[in-house]
């Protein structure tokens, strides 16, 4: 008893001192670039303008992880696949063509709603399909094997996309209306960004009215609380089951659309970085639940731009852009560490997990 | 009841839809069009058309088991429908590529694909040509459904056979000349593939093989394993014997090339070894792997570069052992934070660790001390006894030696009180822990030694490329990985050796395989996880485990 006990200080410790370091290194970083002040107001206000647009992103990616794990307890590792493959096709089949006939600068709002019913309308596809095959056959199976298959899935749509649309770079076309950027309050905001935080407030609203107030909602949510007790009830499980993957890879097809027109290019490979990114956003938030997702995302991308420029600058680290990826990881690692139930959510990682 | 008895037109259609969208997928891709590159039989039949008619021949085969019993009619009628509606998907692309410029969207949908699938003939000929051969090849393979075992079984492996003897003529054509002379290979293949006759008399002979050992098989299995324990155990140490020598002398028969081949397909299998540990046994999901292989890569470069970045410049042997224990300390030091972690929580933290290593290799901020993108360079090659082991058929032996080395500890951990912990933890980790069985040391443990192999393979690996990139180092090593153990058998031995030749092996071998690797693999992983999750050399104890859950009532999933 006494050797267990010590084993469990030593690790104690150990997690103790690893976040004390991160303390540190946070607080003195960020002391150090205060101090000494690089940017201008105007570059900050860029800064966390981009970082909110970023997170929005961020935000509606990670709204599918939470709704698949609140149902399933799975994390759908091919999420940020559904999030690519609908950009991707409708960046080829339709917004390219759009832009080669000058229909895209004629009727800039017919044309970015076209792209994103296509994007989502392939995305849901790609989703049902994924969770028909590769999912629900396997939902009584031991916990890994369905994350096995999730990971098969993902690398099976980035490469299936990569040898459908080839490998390269797709330029995405964006309406002149969106170029340049608009003042308001006191700042100049970029109308892409604009548009991805608007677009983003209106999706979440419309989740939240259809979870909440729809019976379809209230089947998922009856599911997601007890499936063999909403079976009883009469509700078709697959059904609630497949409009979820649907529900989230809708959003996703979105959040495809608002990266396209942010970063202006798609590649089969876009779907993994956010992806993960959008995982840790939905932990940061607490898994499983929707505003957390939203919150998560918003927190995680701002910490992301924020970041480097505030305390990794002022650790003297050259270029500290490259380490953005690592904060995101980082912070992936720390809250399942020391608040694995996340902002607002309830803990899991150990009991479900 | 009447109804089932009539022929039910909805299962043909279906299967015949999946079919020709599974062909078509294949095509629009350009895997068609790549394998068909590769000649089987010379002038007869392509890879790119085996591919082709994959899906429709075994959907015709499966739909015409779908038949109500005893109507071969029926039966065949289900076959040569699903092959006729195959070929639909595919006559509709060549029309659409006919009028339409396709290529603008889907850059793989080529003159040379379409010349592949109308056989060079036009669109109308083609078409027809295209479906006659998928409604001929649906009714022969529902043919084979009424066929007994007996015979249809050795007439599949023979024509396997075959297909393999065909994907690797090119690669034994290159043997066969460097042995026999090129008289000799002339009279077997032709230009990179097989003879026709040459692929008949395989075929023949192949099945003729079949069927013997299909019938006489068991016998003489029985004869070898059974008989008496003292000489079944005298047997086994005659076949390890023959083993070592076959592994000894093996790079003298392979050449430098095939060498090189397989001195990768160790070093996977020496990661897949670690993995084995960590995932197998103890069942911790670890996608980041790819981490400690750098960590061994990085180390071995460090200390033994002769260039700018080098610091020690050890010799490889000095250097090895300090790789390890940089690697075991990593495997612990990541170990511990992920100690309270579950299932895939644990996989998605372990993938970040491997990619936070990678990106801190790549940054700047550790550039003037292990080199950023530009890598370390000038790693020397080992020496053993004044020579340097520049050849991969030299190089091989080190290889060897670390995998040899990390199968028998693998092996003798099976059974041991650690495996046998970590077997326990991998089933239930409150009833492990209730059990007296200390987590926090089992599992850094499983990490810890998962760590120390794939820090071998990677010092190993830094010697062997003389250089390394961080570009080296990405994800897609510890998935390699992750399916090698997973195709051989999570926690089966034999099956991890299987795993590396099947999957790092063939890609090398066919270079058409390699260019869709990853999509084969993510094919791959789901359909192993579908049909057969224990892999194809299950150990015993995890066959049991997966598939426990069939035999019990259906419970609630949450726990």
């Amino acid at each position: 008893m006494r050797l267990r006990l010590q084993y469990i200080d030593w690790i104690g410790l150990f997690l103790w001192v690893f976040r004390a370091i991160i303390i540190i290194l946070i607080v003195w970083g960020t002391i150090a670039t205060l101090l000494d002040n690089p940017y201008s107001t105007r570059q900050w206000t860029d800064i966390v303008i981009f970082g909110i647009a970023q997170g929005s992103m961020y935000a509606l990616i990670a709204i599918g992880y939470t709704l698949v794990y609140g149902v399933l307890f799975m994390i759908n590792f091919a999420h940020g696949e559904f999030f690519m493959s609908g950009i991707m096709t409708s960046a080829v089949f339709i917004a390219t063509p759009m832009a080669a006939t000058g229909f895209l600068d004629r009727q800039p709002v017919l044309s970015l709603v076209i792209i994103g019913i296509v994007a989502m309308t392939v995305s849901v596809g790609v989703a049902l399909l994924t969770e028909r095959v590769a999912y629900r056959p396997l939902r009584k199976a031991p916990r890994l094997v369905p994350l096995i298959t999730a990971i098969g899935a993902s690398f099976f749509w980035q490469y299936f996309f990569a040898g459908l649309y080839g490998s390269q770079v797709v330029p995405f076309p964006v309406p002149d209306g969106l170029e340049g950027a608009i003042s308001m309050l006191g700042t100049e905001v970029l109308k892409t960004h604009l548009l991805v935080i608007i677009t983003t407030i209106i999706m979440l609203l419309g989740l939240n009215f259809f979870i909440m107030r729809t019976k379809t909602g209230k089947s998922i949510r009856a599911v997601a609380e007890d499936k063999d007790a909403a079976a009883l009830m009469g509700i078709d499980v697959d059904r609630a089951v497949s409009i979820t993957f649907a529900t989230g890879a809708a959003m996703a097809g979105v959040a495809g659309l608002l990266f396209a027109g942010v970063f202006r290019q798609v590649q089969f490979f876009m779907g993994f970085f956010p992806g993960i990114k959008a995982f840790t956003a939905a932990v940061l938030g607490g898994i499983g639940s929707i505003p957390g997702a939203a919150i998560g995302g918003l927190v995680l991308g701002l910490v992301e731009s924020i970041g480097p420029a505030l305390f990794l600058e002022g650790l003297g680290i050259p270029a500290p852009h490259q380490l953005k990826d690592v904060i995101a990881f980082v912070m992936l690692v720390l809250v399942l560490i020391f608040r694995p139930q996340g902002i607002l959510g309830e803990r899991l990682t150990e009991k479900k997990a | 009841m009447t109804e089932t008895i009539h022929t039910d037109y909805r299962i043909p259609i279906k299967f015949g839809l999946l079919a020709g969208v599974i062909s078509l997928s294949l095509s629009v891709i350009g895997m068609v069009e790549l394998f068909a590159q590769r000649d089987l039989v010379a002038g007869v039949i392509t890879l790119g058309q085996v591919i082709l008619f994959l899906a429709p021949v075994t959907l015709s085969y499966l739909a015409a088991g779908k038949a109500p019993p005893g109507k071969t009619g029926t039966a065949l009628l289900y076959g040569f429908l699903t092959g006729f509606i195959a070929a639909l998907p595919l006559i509709l692309l060549v029309w659409l590529s006919e009028s339409f410029n396709l290529r603008q969207f889907l850059p793989n949908v080529s003159p040379a694909l379409i010349e592949i699938l109308t056989f060079g003939q036009g669109p109308v000929l083609g078409s027809l040509t295209l479906v006659g051969a998928t409604s001929l090849l649906g009714t022969l393979a529902a043919v084979m459904y009424f066929i007994p075992d007996r015979y249809s079984e050795p007439i599949l492996l023979g024509l396997m056979w075959t297909l393999i003897i065909g994907m690797f003529s090119e690669i034994m054509n290159e043997r066969i000349r460097f042995f026999f002379g090129s008289g000799f290979a002339g009279v077997i293949f032709v230009s990179k593939a097989m003879r026709p006759i040459v692929a008949l008399i395989i075929f023949i002979v192949a099945t003729l093989l079949s069927a013997l050992w299909l019938r006489r098989g068991d016998r003489f299995k029985a004869r070898i394993s059974g008989s008496s324990t003292l000489q079944g155990k005298r047997a086994r140490w005659v076949a390890i014997g023959v083993a070592i020598v076959a592994l000894i002398i093996l790079p003298l028969l392979l050449g430098t090339y095939l060498s090189e081949v397989v001195n990768n397909v160790l070093i996977f299998a020496l990661m897949g070894f670690g993995l084995n540990i960590v995932v197998g046994f103890a069942g911790l999901l670890d996608l980041g792997y790819v981490a400690f292989f750098a960590i061994g890569a990085y180390t071995m470069g460090l200390l033994t570069s002769g260039g700018d970045i080098g610091i020690a410049g050890m010799s490889f042997w000095i250097a090895l052992p300090i790789c390890v224990t940089v690697a075991v300390f990593a495997g612990i030091i990541l170990g511990i934070p992920v100690l309270r972690m579950r299932g895939d929580y644990l996989a998605i933290v372990t993938l970040g660790f491997g990619e936070i290593i990678r990106i801190l290799a790549l940054s700047d901020l550790l550039r003037p001390y292990i080199g950023g993108a530009q890598g370390i360079l000038q790693i020397p090659k080992p020496f053993i006894i004044g020579n340097a082991l520049i050849r991969p058929d030299r190089f091989y032996y080190v290889i060897l030696l670390g995998v040899i080395i990390a199968a028998f500890v693998s092996y003798r951990l099976v059974g041991a009180r650690l495996g046998r912990q970590w077997m326990a933890l991998r089933e239930d980790e409150d009833v492990a822990e209730a059990m007296g069985i200390r987590l926090v040391n089992t599992k850094l443990l499983a990490f810890a030694i998962g760590a120390a192999f794939s820090g071998l393979a990677g010092a190993i690996f830094a010697s062997k490329l003389t250089s390394i990139f961080p570009h080296s180092f990405n994800l897609l090593i510890s998935i390699n990985v992750l399916c090698l153990i997973i195709v051989g058998g999570m926690g089966s031995l034999p099956g991890v050796i299987v795993g590396a030749f099947f999957l790092v092996g063939l890609p090398e071998l066919l270079r058409e395989f390699a260019e869709y690797r990853l999509l084969m693999y993510g094919v791959l992983l789901i359909v192993m996880m579908l049909a057969k999750p224990e892999g194809f050399l299950p150990s015993q104890v995890r066959k049991r485990e997966l598939h426990a859950h069939e035999d019990t009532s259906p419970v609630s999933q949450e726990g």
